[in-house]
């Protein structure tokens, strides 16, 4: 059976995307999936950082697509997990050097052989975009609690409606119990009453995440980080699981701990 | 919390929605544009004029008088159409 071909975009740039691309390909394949993350974003190739796979580059997509080097010879196998694999970007070319024809083949034949075909979009709406989402047959949109965000996700749920795929899932980022609580962020209902979407979950706002991303180790294999445990989540969720989407709470002052401690309050 | 933070939340309170609220209700309206394709300065008066030529084909309107508007309700928006009228057409 093909595996999935999932496009993970946003519209607007910084919200996430990558950030969201590594982890979830990374639980995924701890899951015990055989994944692959292609890194769309071709020009400006980011995902290979974030993994802390920049060294190990040797071929790239637009390759891959001129037929330089086979499809295997371009896969960079992650050091930590055997089951998951990189296409990188090209860094030196622009999006025009890879035509949405060649995506939807490459991302073929990668679903012979992945559970999973994690295709990392970049920003905006022009080739980038179209080449994305050209071979993925499911899509995640993420987005953050402010109206550009927001903005941008709706035209890209537009764009996806157009482009045939079907039921996109909404990853609401960054989001902070604190400011919400002061009704200075939207919630997850919020961004929902305005999007025609349906969720599959929240990421809080997580300073492990600038620091897992500093030593280019997704927070997912940080077994604390609260923003790990959500991409987590939102993995079981992608296999099927039906876990109920919480919104985060607030980040445990010396009293949570206590009265965790005692066992006033569950996880 | 200070007490005069306190004090200036609750007042800021009294005189102002909470961000969120206000983000929600930009963002309703900015899609309404955005989803029709039309700009904002456009949208109304093209309404306006549609309106007018429907309501026209039964009764006679005050078309100077035709006030339309979107309003926000709780969690929806409303389209909201004051249309004064002159008299029905009789049509026999």
């Amino acid at each position: 059976m093909a595996g999935r071909v999932i496009v993970i975009t946003s519209g607007k740039g910084g919200v996430g995307k990558t950030t969201t691309t590594a982890n979830l390909g990374m639980a995924l394949a701890q899951l015990g999936r055989r994944v692959v993350m292609i890194d769309a974003d071709i020009g400006l190739r980011n995902l290979d950082v974030v993994l802390g796979l920049e060294n190990r580059i040797v071929y790239d997509l637009v390759n891959v697509a001129e037929g330089t080097c086979r499809l295997r010879q371009a896969l960079i196998r992650d050091k930590r997990c055997e089951t998951l694999y990189l296409l990188p970007a090209a860094q030196t070319r622009d999006k025009e050097a890879v035509s949405p024809e060649q995506m939807r083949k490459i991302t073929e034949e990668l679903a012979q052989e992945f559970d999973y075909v994690l295709v990392d979009s970049p920003a905006g709406i022009e080739r980038g975009f179209r080449n994305a989402i050209a071979g993925a047959k499911e899509a995640l949109v993420v987005t953050t609690p402010e109206v550009s965000a927001v903005r941008d996700a709706d035209r890209i749920i537009g764009l996806l409606e157009a482009e045939e795929l079907r039921e996109p899932r909404l990853i609401l980022n960054r989001l902070r119990p604190d400011m919400v609580r002061r009704g200075d962020m939207m919630t997850m209902d919020d961004v929902l009453e305005i999007l025609a979407i349906k969720p599959i979950g929240i990421i809080p706002d997580d300073e492990s995440i600038i620091v897992s991303t500093n030593k280019g180790e997704p927070v997912v294999l940080d077994p604390h980080s609260r923003a790990g445990q959500a991409y987590r989540e939102i993995a079981r969720r992608l296999e099927g699981e039906d876990l109920p989407i919480s919104p985060p709470q607030m980040a445990d002052g010396f009293m949570g701990r206590l009265r965790r401690l005692i066992g006033l309050q569950s996880r | 919390m200070s007490v005069l933070q306190l004090l200036q939340r609750l007042w800021s309170r009294e005189n102002e929605k909470p961000s969120k609220d206000q983000a929600k209700e930009r963002l309703r309206l900015v899609l309404v544009h955005d989803r029709v394709g039309v700009a904002p300065d456009r949208l109304l008066p093209m309404l306006k004029d549609d309106l007018i030529a429907v309501i026209s084909k039964y009764m006679e309107i005050d078309e100077a008088g035709l006030d339309v508007t979107f309003s926000q309700e709780d969690s929806q928006m409303a389209l909201v159409a004051s249309i004064p009228v002159r008299g029905v057409r009789r049509h026999f």
